[in-house]
C-alpha cells in the first residue's frame, strides 16, 4: 500500500485524515482507489477527461508526475504520493 | 639588539617580494578562475583602505591577520598576495604567514602608494557609519556578509506584495537587516483581525493603510531603510513601472490574479520572485530566478476556476504559521542579495505545521511553459478576474 498525502483543501473528503494508503500500481490505480474510498475527491484532482488538472501537482517521492510517465507513472509500496494543489493564501 | 632597518632588512630577504606589475598580471591572469586566483590581502588600518583598495581584495588589518587569514585562505598551499601602504608592515606580515606554514606568500614592494602612482585601477569600498558598524556588528562579523554584503543588503531595493501574514515578518527581518530600500504593496486598512498573525501592525494602526502601518513600523526599527509605499492593487497598467524599481520580490499575495500577474512580469523583467503560500496549517515556499529555473507557470500553468481553490479569509491560518514561512523568505531574499548559500530554485518546500515537518519536491522548469519558454518582449501580461472562493 502507497501513502498518499492528502493536502488540507482536500481533507474534507478523507474525514480530515492527512495521509491514507491505498493499493494500486500506477498513480491511476491509486487515484481510482482513492475515490473508491474517499467519493468525490478525484474530480479536485482530475478534470473530466481524466487529466491531472492544471493547478494540482502530483509527485511520487520528490519527483513531478508531468516529468516522469504522468498518470501511468509507477508507485511502488514505499512510495509517498503527495497532492499538492495551488494555493493563493499570504494574509 | 637590532635597530628597526636592520630588522626589515633581513625580513626583506627572507620572504618573496613582487612588484606592482606582476601584482597586476597575476591578477589579471587569474580572472574567471576564482578558484587558481591568488588571494590578495589589504592589511592597512581602516581609514588607509577606505580611502580605496585593490579590487578584489580582502581586507585584513595587520593586527587581525592571523586570527582570521584561514577565513579567507584555508589551503595552506593558496597563493597569497600581501600589501600595505609602502611594503614593510606587508614584509612583516608576509613572515608571519610563512611561519603559520603558508607555502606562496608575496608582499607587493612599494605597497598601494606604489599601485596608485603606476595609475593601476582601484575601488573604493562603501564607508559604513559608526553606528552601522554597531548596529550591523553580528553581519560584519560573518565572513559570508561582512562589510561588503552588509553594503549590498544596504544597496538592496526589495519589493514585498502584501503586508500581511507573510510580508510582516519577512519585511520585519529584511529591515532589521538594513536592506535600504523597501517597497511595500498593498490597498488594505488594517483590521483587528489581522493583528493575530500581521505582527508589523498593532492595535494603535486599526483603520490605517496597511502600507503606512509597515511604514512606520520599519522605520522605527531601522532609519537606514528607505520606505515606499504603494497604497494600489497591481494590475497589467501598472505592475511593469512598479517591478522595475526594484531587484527582487517578495511574494506574499493573497489571490491567484496578482501571483501570476507578477510571475509574468517579473519573468518579462527578469527579475527573481520569493514565492510562498499558506493555507490553514500547510505553506509553501520556493523561489524563482527568471532563465535559470522554472517559473511559477511551470509548476501551475493555469489558475484554478473560481470554485475550485481555496483561498481568502473563510479558509483560516495558524497565526504562527506566516511567521515561519516568511521567515524562511526572507532568508532566501538574503542570501540572493549576498549572493551566497543555495536558493530554493528548484525545490518547493511544503511545511506542514501540525506535524512539524516538511516536505522537499524537485521542481523543474518546463521546456513547454507557456511563458518562461518565451523570449521576454513576447509575454502578455494577463489580468486574471478577481475571485474568492468560499467553498471549503
Amino acid at each position: 500500500m502507497a501513502t498518499v498525502r492528502i493536502p488540507p483543501p482536500l481533507r474534507k473528503y478523507t474525514g480530515g485524515a492527512e495521509d491514507v494508503e491505498v493499493q494500486g500500481g500506477t498513480v491511476r490505480e491509486l487515484l481510482d482507489a482513492l475515490e473508491g474510498a474517499h467519493p468525490g475527491i478525484k474530480e479536485r484532482i482530475c478534470d473530466d477527461s481524466g487529466a491531472v488538472r492544471r493547478f494540482v501537482n502530483v509527485f511520487v517521492a520528490d519527483e513531478d508526475i508531468r516529468f516522469l510517465d504522468e498518470l501511468d507513472t509507477a508507485v511502488s509500496d514505499k512510495d509517498e504520493v503527495s497532492i499538492i494543489p495551488a494555493i493563493a493564501g499570504g494574509r | 639588539m637590532a635597530t628597526f632597518n636592520e630588522v626589515i632588512s633581513r625580513v626583506k630577504s627572507e620572504i618573496q617580494e613582487i612588484g606592482v606589475d606582476e601584482t597586476h598580471a597575476r591578477l589579471d591572469a587569474a580572472k574567471g578562475d576564482a578558484a587558481k586566483a591568488p588571494v590578495i590581502v589589504d592589511v592597512r588600518e581602516r581609514d588607509e583602505y577606505e580611502q580605496g583598495f585593490i579590487g578584489g581584495a580582502e581586507w585584513i588589518p595587520r593586527g587581525f591577520l592571523e586570527l582570521k587569514i584561514e577565513d579567507v585562505a584555508p589551503e595552506r598551499d593558496r597563493p597569497v598576495i600581501l600589501y600595505c601602504a609602502g611594503g614593510v608592515r606587508s614584509a612583516l606580515a608576509a613572515r608571519s604567514l610563512v611561519e603559520m606554514g603558508y607555502s606562496d606568500v608575496s608582499s607587493m614592494a612599494g605597497g598601494f602608494r606604489a599601485w596608485k602612482n603606476k595609475g593601476l585601477a582601484f575601488d573604493r569600498p562603501r564607508v559604513l557609519s559608526p553606528e552601522q558598524l554597531k548596529r550591523y556588528s553580528r553581519h560584519i562579523m560573518l565572513p559570508e556578509v561582512g562589510e561588503e554584503g552588509q553594503g549590498k543588503l544596504l544597496d538592496a531595493k526589495v519589493l514585498f506584495l502584501g503586508a500581511g501574514g507573510l510580508g510582516s515578518p519577512s519585511a520585519l527581518y529584511l529591515a532589521a537587516a538594513g536592506v535600504g530600500t523597501i517597497g511595500i504593496v498593498d490597498d488594505d486598512v488594517v483590521d483587528e483581525s489581522n493583528l493575530q498573525r500581521q505582527v508589523i501592525h498593532n492595535r494603535e494602526r486599526l483603520g490605517m493603510p496597511k502600507a503606512e502601518s509597515a511604514r512606520k513600523t520599519l522605520q522605527l526599527l531601522n532609519s537606514d531603510v528607505n520606505v515606499i509605499t504603494h497604497e494600489t492593487r497591481l494590475d497589467s497598467s501598472n505592475i511593469m513601472e512598479i517591478l522595475s524599481q526594484y531587484d527582487m520580490v517578495v511574494d506574499g499575495a493573497d489571490n491567484f490574479p496578482t501571483r501570476y500577474l507578477l510571475n509574468d512580469a517579473a519573468l518579462k523583467l527578469g527579475k527573481p520572485v520569493v514565492h510562498a503560500s499558506i493555507f490553514r496549517f500547510e505553506g509553501q515556499v520556493t523561489t524563482f530566478l527568471p532563465d535559470e529555473g522554472p517559473c511559477y507557470r511551470c509548476l501551475y500553468p493555469e489558475p484554478p476556476p473560481a470554485g475550485m481553490a481555496p483561498s481568502c479569509q473563510e479558509a483560516g491560518v495558524l497565526g504562527v504559521l506566516p511567521g515561519m514561512i516568511g521567515t524562511i523568505q526572507a532568508n532566501e531574499a538574503l542570501k540572493l542579495i549576498l549572493g551566497v548559500g543555495k536558493s530554493l530554485s528548484g525545490r518547493f518546500l511544503v511545511i506542514d505545521a501540525l506535524g512539524t515537518n516538511y516536505r522537499q519536491l524537485k521542481l523543474r522548469k518546463d521546456p513547454k511553459c507557456v511563458v518562461c519558454s518565451k523570449p521576454r518582449e513576447e509575454i502578455e501580461l494577463i489580468d486574471y478576474e478577481a475571485f474568492c472562493s468560499v467553498d471549503l
